[in-house]
């Protein structure tokens, strides 16, 4: 399986990337960890242009990584020396102590990023990013003028929206988000409890804060929308949804950035579809002011349990991997890049109107994954009709116990 | 068997009697391109002391056993206590992960097996009726649903039965109904699964009791057609008498595979309304939270699961092998 991811993704980077001459680094090994999508693939091939006599680098970009991230980071010798991470995929790494700080290897060596590209936990770098992405609102322009309605800026209006569309008959089920059980559903249970103006623990603690009020009614308006949503939403990925969407069966829906670019051009869309596809922005719900969606960003990170001279080589080639000097047309439509030089596309309007608007980061706390998880596990039953919002809140904040005092995040 | 069973079974008994260490917290500032919040992190210099000390964690028992996650004793009780009637208790009772787990585990593993194995022994019946020429062609194609890839063969159903797919969109022509969805309904997601699971394992019992055909003595069977016995009765009590050690066999290993059910549950996207002892298993290893003692307990529940349901079937076996030498 390795290999042939490996093989895999050293077919298709080939000949994607322009050689670069060793980029300063004399001797070692790079094996790259990451994400397997165009942009991280870019980044791979970026430092695989590093390669010399002495100097050998491999990636394995799976969507896999977060499964295998921690048990080869933790083996001495770490099996790879960086792991390309998200905002969620560091914590796991930090909870282990698995990846070493970057201040002395920017010292010593520099590189050609900017200050706000580095992630920095308690005073030290641990992580240079290089793109961020959200979810937000996609809708068909076509579609909502023909029902003679303007594009939301609340879920309040998203519902309007929807029941306008659908009077209309043009479309049966015309809003589209990923509701499948587990991490989607939770994610957009996250998205909505946070533009309620939720907090997801108890101040300063690992006690879960959701089974009040702000749950109830995150709740009360995701099931409000699935009346407009395909009868099947609790099986429905992204990539469901967007083949909805690429079928034009779908008039608004709220899609990650990085997944939404491809819609905006491709061949395999129905017709009238891509011209009319607006990635617009998030929105907010209840009356505040935070958008209902989180923040994410990628960056790479070095293991701990490697030696120097791999560390340097993996510092060098990950920083030419990042150089302002990758961009280029087709580049920049891949991502919403925090590289110098990144000039915006329509594919990244979605994504930057969510930093101005201001949305949250997802957070970057050792016990959020468990909660995410409880939520995935548990939700499903409140939007099959089989519980009422509180007592599958309950069960949430049960399920999110049991687990975090078998991590020891919570005592007994 | 020492390295590949007796000792990856050791190693899951103790992981499942332990722990994580308490995590030692502290607050930081994270700044990153979004800008700057204060945040908890594990304290990892305090966290590696305590590993250092107890490299395998606290030591709990059998408190795993007893959490919410598995057995559930104390929700069980609270429950009993509180409900006022047998069927409020079972709705709390399904409410439990391992429970609702447990129901369809058993359900989907009670209703494929001897459903597969009539539907197994009809298709090896009919193919074995058939002309030599047409029967190698017959069962190629019968041992396709074997064949395909688990995973594969629900997302291709998974893709067929979405209520725009073509089996989705005939059965809503055929009840007059275009809000029938296979998908949305926990009953009708069962009756998929269950479905599937015959579909994909009876090629394997036909394979069996085709093989057994064979081996049918043809002198009982023109004694019998002299006799005047009509096709049915030669069946009944002639040739299935013959098969019935065959039929344990099956039994015994599906009733195991079936109990592991796993693949339909994934590929269908199905784990809003069914989920089974491997899925709970899978679902606490996956992604970024690795609830590993989880998972372990998991896994000795299982293993105990499948003794128990393989009891009746291995003391029937032991017998017929006891009566017979």
């Amino acid at each position: 399986m390795f290999k042939k991811v490996l093989i895999a993704a050293a077919i298709s980077l080939a000949g994607t990337h322009a050689a670069y001459a060793s980029c300063g680094i004399e001797k070692g090994n790079v094996n790259i960890l990451g994400n397997e999508f165009p942009a991280i693939q870019t980044i791979g091939a970026g430092a695989e242009a590093c390669a010399s006599d002495g100097v050998t680098i491999t990636t394995n970009l799976t969507k896999e990584h977060k499964n295998i991230q921690v048990p080869s980071l933790t083996a001495n010798p770490a099996e790879y020396t960086v792991a390309i991470v998200a905002n969620s995929s560091i914590v796991p790494l930090m909870n282990d102590d698995l990846i070493q700080p970057l201040d002395d290897l920017i010292a010593k060596h520099g590189g050609n990023f900017n200050d706000n590209q580095k992630i920095t936990i308690g005073g030290k770098v641990m992580a240079i990013g290089f793109m961020a992405n959200s979810q937000h609102i996609v809708y068909r322009k076509d579609l909502l003028e023909e029902a003679g309605v303007e594009a939301p800026n609340t879920y309040e209006e998203v519902l309007a929206v929807a029941q306008a569309v659908k009077d209309k008959g043009t479309v049966q089920y015309p809003f589209g988000a990923a509701y499948a059980a587990g991490w989607g559903l939770a994610q957009e249970f996250n998205n909505m409890f946070l533009g309620h103006g939720g907090e997801f623990f108890k101040d300063g603690t690992a006690m879960p804060n959701v089974n009040n009020e702000t749950g109830v009614a995150t709740l009360n308006m995701m099931k409000s929308l699935t009346d407009y949503m395909n009868p099947d939403f609790l099986t429905l990925n992204n990539n469901e949804i967007n083949a909805e969407w690429k079928a034009g069966n779908v008039a608004i829906m709220q899609m990650w950035g990085s997944r939404a670019g491809p819609l905006l051009d491709g061949d395999d869309l129905a017709p009238g579809v891509s011209e009319n596809t607006v990635l617009s922005h998030p929105v907010t719900v209840g009356g505040g002011d935070i958008p209902a969606t989180t923040l994410w960003w990628d960056g790479f990170t070095i293991a701990k349990n490697i030696s120097d001279e791999d560390a340097e080589a993996s510092y060098l080639a990950m920083v030419n991997a990042i150089d302002p000097s990758i961009m280029n047309d087709e580049v920049a439509t891949q991502a919403v890049w925090m590289i110098d030089g990144y000039k915006p596309t329509p594919a990244s309007a979605g994504v930057f109107a969510t930093i101005e608007a201001g949305a949250k980061p997802y957070p970057m706390i050792p016990y959020a994954s468990l909660l995410h998880t409880a939520l995935g596990a548990e939700l499903p039953d409140f939007f099959s009709g089989k519980e009422s919002a509180e007592q599958t809140l309950a069960d949430v904040e049960a399920a999110y116990m049991t687990a975090a005092k078998e991590k020891g995040f919570i005592s007994e | 068997m020492l390295l590949f069973i007796f000792l990856p079974i050791i190693s899951v008994i103790t992981q499942s009697l332990f722990i994580d260490h308490e995590q030692v917290f502290v607050e930081v500032e994270n700044c990153n391109f979004f800008g700057c919040e204060k945040a908890m992190v594990v304290d990892n210099e305090a966290t590696e002391q305590l590993r250092a000390e107890q490299p395998l964690g606290r030591f709990v028992g059998l408190a795993n056993y007893f959490n919410r996650a598995h057995l559930a004793n104390s929700e069980i009780g609270t429950a009993w206590g509180n409900s006022e009637s047998m069927g409020g208790f079972f709705k709390e009772l399904f409410n439990l992960p391992l429970y609702r787990a447990l129901a369809f585990t058993l359900v989907f593993t009670f209703t494929v097996t001897p459903l597969l194995i009539i539907l197994g022994f009809c298709i090896a019946i009919g193919v074995n009726s058939l002309a030599q020429r047409v029967r190698g062609v017959v069962i190629f194609f019968s041992l396709l649903p074997m064949i395909v890839t688990p995973l594969v063969g629900s997302l291709i159903l998974f893709w067929m039965i979405d209520s725009r797919g073509i089996i989705g969109s005939s059965l809503q022509l055929l009840f007059d109904d275009p809000d029938l969805s296979l998908k949305a309904s926990a009953t009708l997601t069962w009756v998929t699964l269950i479905v599937y699971g015959v579909w994909h394992a009876a090629p394997f019992a036909f394979v069996v009791f085709y093989a057994g055909l064979q081996t049918v003595p043809q002198d009982t069977l023109e004694s019998a057609m002299i006799d005047g016995a009509s096709r049915w009765e030669r069946i009944r009590y002639v040739v299935i008498p013959h098969l019935a050690p065959l039929v344990t066999f099956v039994a015994l290993i599906q009733l195991m595979d079936n109990f592991r059910v796993f693949e339909p549950i994934v590929g269908f996207n199905a784990s809003a309304h069914a989920t089974s002892l491997s899925s709970m298993i899978y679902n606490d290893l996956d992604g970024e939270s690795r609830l590993l003692s989880s998972a372990a307990t998991s896994s000795v529940l299982t293993i105990i699961g499948v003794v128990i349901l393989l009891f009746p079937v291995l003391i029937r076996t032991w017998r017929d092998w006891d009566r017979k030498y």
